[in-house]
């Protein structure tokens, strides 16, 4: 595998990993590893670095949707005139050309229903390409990024086998 | 009361890591670097076959040699991977485990008195079932300055006109020694003089960090016809627990193994069959991402006990380290002992693989960097106290 594909697997699993530990994990060195990364966060191949939360163990009350969205592409500008409409929001966390049976999924955060409710009945669904929406609320987060929340492993391998 | 027991099985000495298998076991709070086998779960695809393979009811026994889908998979799996070409008909025997093709073909191979080479250290096996198909195990001492490999003047020097079989235990379980081809190669023309049979324990070829792919000695001119090469599941899939290997081979040998495998066994574990198809089909990339992930600790490894200083040969295959206690003047025994009581670490000591093994201690990888970390640190300050 190449040196930037390892360096991303190990960030993509942990972003707050050791240069100095990774770089020997990888069979290079330290300043190499920084270059690298350095490097591909102006080519914006890394485009950030986040913390994998899981809200339901916060005191903060917080709600997640799905919005399946169907709009009406533009003459000249396609869709991605009126996803970036959409996208500016900062309620949105994720967002997706889709195929299939509708345009965009739309991922968007919210303090509650209700909030959720309004932006898609006041900002969202009033926007003029916007054909429908269909808004699906998530009830519980098993796993996201590959992390499955609330699993806790035990080595149940015997100590010593030969 | 007459001898209820052989003489042959009470010969046998019980492995000795047995002692400290019970010391280990009456410490629940110890933590371990001596496990054999993966930490990572068996891929989710193979499992969830070995799921499907039950609701469908497929619960009968499968020829004895195994299914023959699973053995042209071993086929093609070998073909493409090693260059090993074998007939999935006549030269494929899907067995117990990896432990189970070693024991029948050894007793397939030998008469009474004839000598087996066993290069140690080594896995534990081959000496007691050597001794049970009444063979005559002969080790032969590997060295660390040849980097734990058979040389062809170890080789030559153990050969007598009793020689029957060499064991090949490479990608090696306890050192981590390879065999390159250059390094088979060399071997092939003292094997063929001798006219030997090669018991070839290749089941960590997929574990290698050399850069180029395995070599089977099987793969080189006149080595076909002489070798069993015995493989399985267990390691570069993480299969342990579905007791699942292979031996492939002359239709001569593979046939009466097929035999001794039917009076004893009957057939494999179905479900693991049908699971194990799926693995060979649809895993390269569960593999390569395992393999990436213990080249990393390797490394990772190798360089803790350089700073520890703590010499270490660099293993290139398998899931182990194996360095040298020496510098502290204890026997291994003593070092894992004293490790295990007074830091709470369970490590192996060298001499469970062999008489060669005194010296060293084997610490496996089959761990998270993070518990590899909580090890090293009882490590240290263990010899800290030293």
């Amino acid at each position: 595998m190449e040196i930037r594909e390892q360096i991303l697997n190990a960030l993509e699993k942990n972003s707050r990993i050791d240069l100095a530990e990774l770089a020997v994990r990888l069979g290079v060195s330290e300043p190499e590893v920084a270059n690298e990364i350095a490097d591909m966060e102006k080519e914006h191949i890394i485009c950030g670095y986040n913390t994998l939360i899981n809200w339901d163990k916060t005191s903060d009350e917080k709600v997640t949707a799905l919005i399946e969205v169907r709009v009406t592409p533009q003459r000249d500008l396609g869709y991605d005139a009126i996803a970036e409409r959409i996208y500016k929001y900062e309620e949105i966390t994720s967002m997706y050309l889709m195929s299939g049976g509708f345009d965009f999924t739309v991922i968007i955060e919210g303090k509650s229903m209700k909030s959720v409710a309004n932006f898609v009945a006041m900002k969202l669904a009033p926007l003029d390409s916007v054909q429908s929406c269909a808004t699906h609320f998530v009830l519980k987060k098993y796993k996201d990024y590959g992390v499955v929340f609330d699993e806790e492993k035990k080595d149940e391998r015997v100590k010593i086998t030969l | 009361m007459r001898k209820m027991l052989s003489d042959k099985i009470t010969s046998i000495q019980p492995s000795g890591i047995r002692k400290f298998f019970d010391i280990v076991n009456d410490m629940p709070d110890a933590i371990s670097l001596g496990v054999g086998e993966p930490d990572f779960d068996t891929p989710w695809n193979v499992r969830e076959e070995g799921i499907y393979a039950l609701e469908q009811g497929k619960t009968f026994y499968t020829s004895n040699a195994g299914l023959m889908p699973l053995r042209e998979e071993i086929c093609n799996y070998l073909a493409r991977k090693y260059n090993l070409n074998y007939e999935p008909k006549k030269q494929v025997l899907v067995t117990i485990g990896g432990s189970e093709a070693i024991d029948i073909g050894l007793r397939c191979l030998v008469d009474p008195g004839d000598e087996v080479l066993i290069p140690e250290p080594c896995y534990v096996s081959y000496l007691p079932c050597a001794v049970m198909a009444d063979a005559k195990p002969v080790p032969i001492e590997l060295k660390e300055e040849n980097s734990f490999k058979l040389t062809p003047e170890e080789l030559e020097a153990a050969i007598t006109d009793k020689t029957k079989v060499l064991i090949m235990p490479f990608p090696n379980n306890p050192t981590g020694a390879v065999m390159t081809k250059e390094d088979l190669l060399k071997l092939v023309p003292i094997i063929i003089k001798h006219d030997l049979a090669v018991i070839s324990d290749e089941i960590y070829s997929e574990l290698t960090y050399t850069g180029t792919r395995h070599y089977s000695i099987a793969e080189f001119e006149g080595m076909k016809e002489r070798t069993i090469v015995i493989n399985g599941f267990s390691k570069a899939f993480a299969m342990t627990g579905w007791r699942l290997g292979y031996a492939c081979g002359p239709e001569k040998i593979i046939s009466q193994m097929t035999k001794l495998h039917q009076f004893s066994i009957m057939c494999a574990p179905t479900n693991s069959q049908f699971a194990a198809v799926e693995a060979m089909r649809n895993c390269d990339r569960d593999v390569a991402g395992m393999v990436d992930a213990y080249n990393q600790r390797r490394r990772f490894m190798l360089s803790e006990f350089e700073k520890m200083g703590l010499p270490c040969f660099t293993p290139e295959g398998a899931f182990y380290i194996f360095p040298s206690i020496k510098k502290f003047g204890m026997s291994s025994d003593e070092f894992a002992t004293r490790l295990l009581k007074e830091q709470k670490l369970a490590v192996v000591p060298g001499t469970a693989f062999g008489a060669s093994g005194e010296g060293h201690v084997r610490i496996s990888y089959a761990y998270s960097i993070e518990n590899l970390k909580k090890g090293l640190e009882r490590i240290q300050a263990f010899i800290d106290t030293l």
